[in-house]
């Protein structure tokens, strides 16, 4: 029983990495730069639901709705800013404006709502479900998040493959100069990407803090770097690749907790990262890319 | 003229969200300054502590209580004749805010630091006072790492050997519990340093400790795995040496999971009752440690409790007793060495060492404190368990 109980908390704590994984690996795929300031707009996501929900008084949903415009509109701005003027920059410039932006927003969001912690309401109202006669429970925030989770990969899948937009990112992806050749739009696509990837954010640092309810400006940050690394495990630029690499996080943080060691946890997660990648450099669902000469 | 619209749109966002985060949280005060000190000779007396974050009840006790000590002080003609001024400098309970305040003290002209609150900021902020000769006392960092090779920094409050000891006879003698489970912050010295001790004088007095599982800053969120592992082991007791914020947290995770051991928290749990938005029932029973009780009656405590209620509101906690002993600690040590403001920091520093191993002090936390060469005040913990929404002496 004890196993199962652990099994279902790394799989609600994979299912968050999953959730924050996707965003990350949605902008890496198709503008190839690692948004590190991913994490940070899951923290602004979340402060804005806390804020429309506790202060306003709004419904949960239209809570997330409202962050997710806001988030969406923010992660615009950023890549207009930010990344926009740096397309012809070398990768390393634009990794380092993303940590900029990283703590950018973490010092903006301590100067907004201070550093004090607040209690997150959980956006999920349903207490979960209780199997075994109680000794099993899942809560009901869990299955939410795993259920959008999924939903949310599929989607991505679908319009990827399935609409001209969609067609557009993977063009960039692929090759931009010739994207640019064939009358893509490419400034206008990866900006769509970061809508996206930022939108995203918002229903992810709803879902974060609906888990885990203490929020403060840091919160984003080691669930962005747990995330990240998802996205690399199963394969940078793979959307089910971040939801496999998510969730066998997860379980292997949790289950490396209860029987190995607590103090250890963290250092076994990212010791099997280092074993998955001297294996198969990939990631799990990665794609050999071939360089062309 | 897009980027110019760009920009305009950007600085009424940001005026915009200024405005949101007001109406928020009222606006944090960052620091204080008090008493206006231009031209006249005074006591630079500096504080350091978290008036924000996770740690933030105690900074503001710790401000707010050596505030009134100083204006009482100050009324009473001062110290030697001189007045005090104070500045307090929060630290977000962060070793390198820590530092960069103190810095910020040390161009302001500080002479005494009385901080920092925390033990992780502390042990970093007395290496700089250790190196730059200013005569530190801490109202509440507990760790050893504090006063460990500096002869400048001493404690008002108990050391963490002394929590861990104290808590082990305790749960030893009035027999709370036989199995213990131990969960602790593995990244914070004073929540380390505690457990060790504890773990050391369990195996003295013949405690089972059947699980012990720590956690760190950055993973402080899910405790639901190390208390699952704890009820797996059969634990009975959980020593929890760490602060109230997380403290509010596993006791959340732990009634979630129907788990209801005996908790047992040291000084970091005092303030659990004031968290934000915190059901106060789940800390009914919850065991904590502190030489300080608002209630109490004597005439000290009831000055200090009502002048701290009507001025700041709440009721004031063991960090914001201690920091105000200190305040009349420093005044009595000053006293017996005669010293002026004229003084350089370090003459001061040196006088100082020498001069509160002679205090005897009787304060609103402890009757006759002495100190030792090493830093360490004499008085012991006191366990005092919550009832009731209220914090309830044990004896």
């Amino acid at each position: 029983m004890g196993f199962l109980t652990y099994l279902i908390n790394g799989l609600s704590l994979g299912s968050v990495y999953a959730l924050i994984a996707l965003g990350y690996t949605m902008v890496y795929g198709i503008a190839k730069m690692l948004n590190f300031a991913h994490g940070d707009v899951i923290m602004l996501g979340a402060y804005l639901v806390f804020m429309c929900m506790s202060n306003a008084g709004l419904p949960a949903v239209v809570s997330i709705v409202i962050a997710i415009v806001c988030c969406t509109a923010i992660g615009i701005i950023i890549e207009k800013i930010a990344y926009k003027p740096l397309r012809r920059a070398t990768n390393l410039a634009v990794l380092i404006t993303a940590i900029g932006v990283s703590y950018f927003l973490q010092n903006m969001a301590l100067l907004i709502f201070g550093s004090n912690p607040v209690s997150f309401t959980s956006v999920v109202k349903w207490s979960g479900l209780s199997l075994a006669g109680g000794q099993l429970k899942i809560t009901g925030s869990a299955i939410v998040t795993i259920i959008t989770c999924l939903i949310i990969m599929f989607a991505l899948m679908w319009f990827v493959k399935n609409t001209k937009p969609g067609q557009a990112m993977r063009a960039v992806s692929e090759d931009k100069d010739a994207a640019i050749l064939m009358g893509i739009n490419v400034n206008a696509t990866i900006s769509l990407t970061f809508a996206i990837g930022s939108g995203l954010a918002a229903i992810a640092g709803a879902l974060l803090c609906s888990a885990y309810p203490t929020l403060n400006p840091y919160t984003g940050s080691m669930p962005g770097i747990k995330a990240f690394t998802a996205a690399v495990f199963g394969g940078i630029g793979s959307i089910p690749g971040a939801l496999i690499g998510g969730l066998l996080l997860g379980v292997i943080e949790i289950l490396a907790k209860a029987y190995i060691s607590s103090q250890l946890a963290d250092a076994i997660v990212f010791a099997v990262l280092i074993i998955v990648l001297l294996v198969k450099p990939t990631g799990i669902l990665g794609k050999q890319i071939k360089e062309k000469v | 003229m897009k980027k110019k619209i760009l920009s305009m749109g950007l600085c009424a966002a940001l005026t915009a969200s200024l405005f949101a985060g007001c109406g928020a949280n009222g606006g944090a005060a960052t620091s204080t300054e008090t008493v206006d000190t231009s031209g006249e000779l005074t006591w630079r007396l500096g504080g350091i502590g978290p008036i924000t974050g996770g740690a933030a009840q105690y900074g503001q006790g710790v401000m707010n209580a050596i505030q009134i000590a100083v204006d009482e002080v100050n009324e009473a003609g001062g110290i030697n004749g001189y007045k005090v001024s104070f500045n307090f400098q929060d630290d977000e309970t962060d070793p390198q805010k820590a530092v960069n305040a103190y810095n910020t003290l040390k161009d302001w002209g500080m002479q005494i630091l009385e901080g920092t609150v925390t033990s992780g900021a502390c042990a970093a902020v007395s290496a700089e006072t250790y190196n730059d000769r200013i005569f530190q006392l801490t109202p509440s960092a507990s760790s050893t790492s504090v006063t460990e090779g500096h002869d400048n920094t001493f404690q008002i409050c108990f050391s963490d050997p002394n929590q861990g000891t104290v808590s082990a006879d305790y749960i030893a003698e009035n027999s709370l519990g036989t199995k213990i489970g131990i969960i602790y912050d593995s990244s914070d010295p004073y929540s380390s340093g505690v457990y060790q001790n504890f773990a050391k004088e369990a195996a003295n007095v013949g405690l089972e400790i059947v699980a012990t599982e720590a956690f760190t800053a950055d993973n402080k969120t899910d405790f639901s795995t190390q208390l699952q592992k704890c009820k797996d082991a059969g634990a009975d007791l959980l020593f929890l040496p760490f602060y109230y914020q997380e403290g509010s947290v596993v006791l959340k995770q732990a009634h979630d999971m129907s788990y209801a051991p005996i908790m047992f928290g040291v000084d970091g749990f005092d303030g659990l009752l004031g968290v934000k938005d915190f059901d106060v029932s789940l800390a009914e029973g919850v065991y904590l440690l502190t030489p300080f009780a608002a209630d109490a009656t004597d005439d000290a405590t009831k000055n200090f409790v009502t002048k701290y209620e009507e001025q700041f509101g709440g009721t004031p906690n063991q960090f914001a007793a201690d920091a105000y002993d200190g305040v009349y600690i420093l005044k009595e040590a000053l006293e017996s060495a005669g010293l002026t403001p004229e003084a350089s920091n370090e003459e001061i520093c040196e006088a100082l060492i020498g001069a509160i191993q002679n205090v005897n002090y009787n304060g609103l936390t402890g009757e006759g404190m002495t100190w030792n060469e090493k830093g360490e005040v004499s008085k012991s913990p006191k366990a005092v368990i919550i009832e009731n929404g209220g914090y309830v002496s044990v004896e």
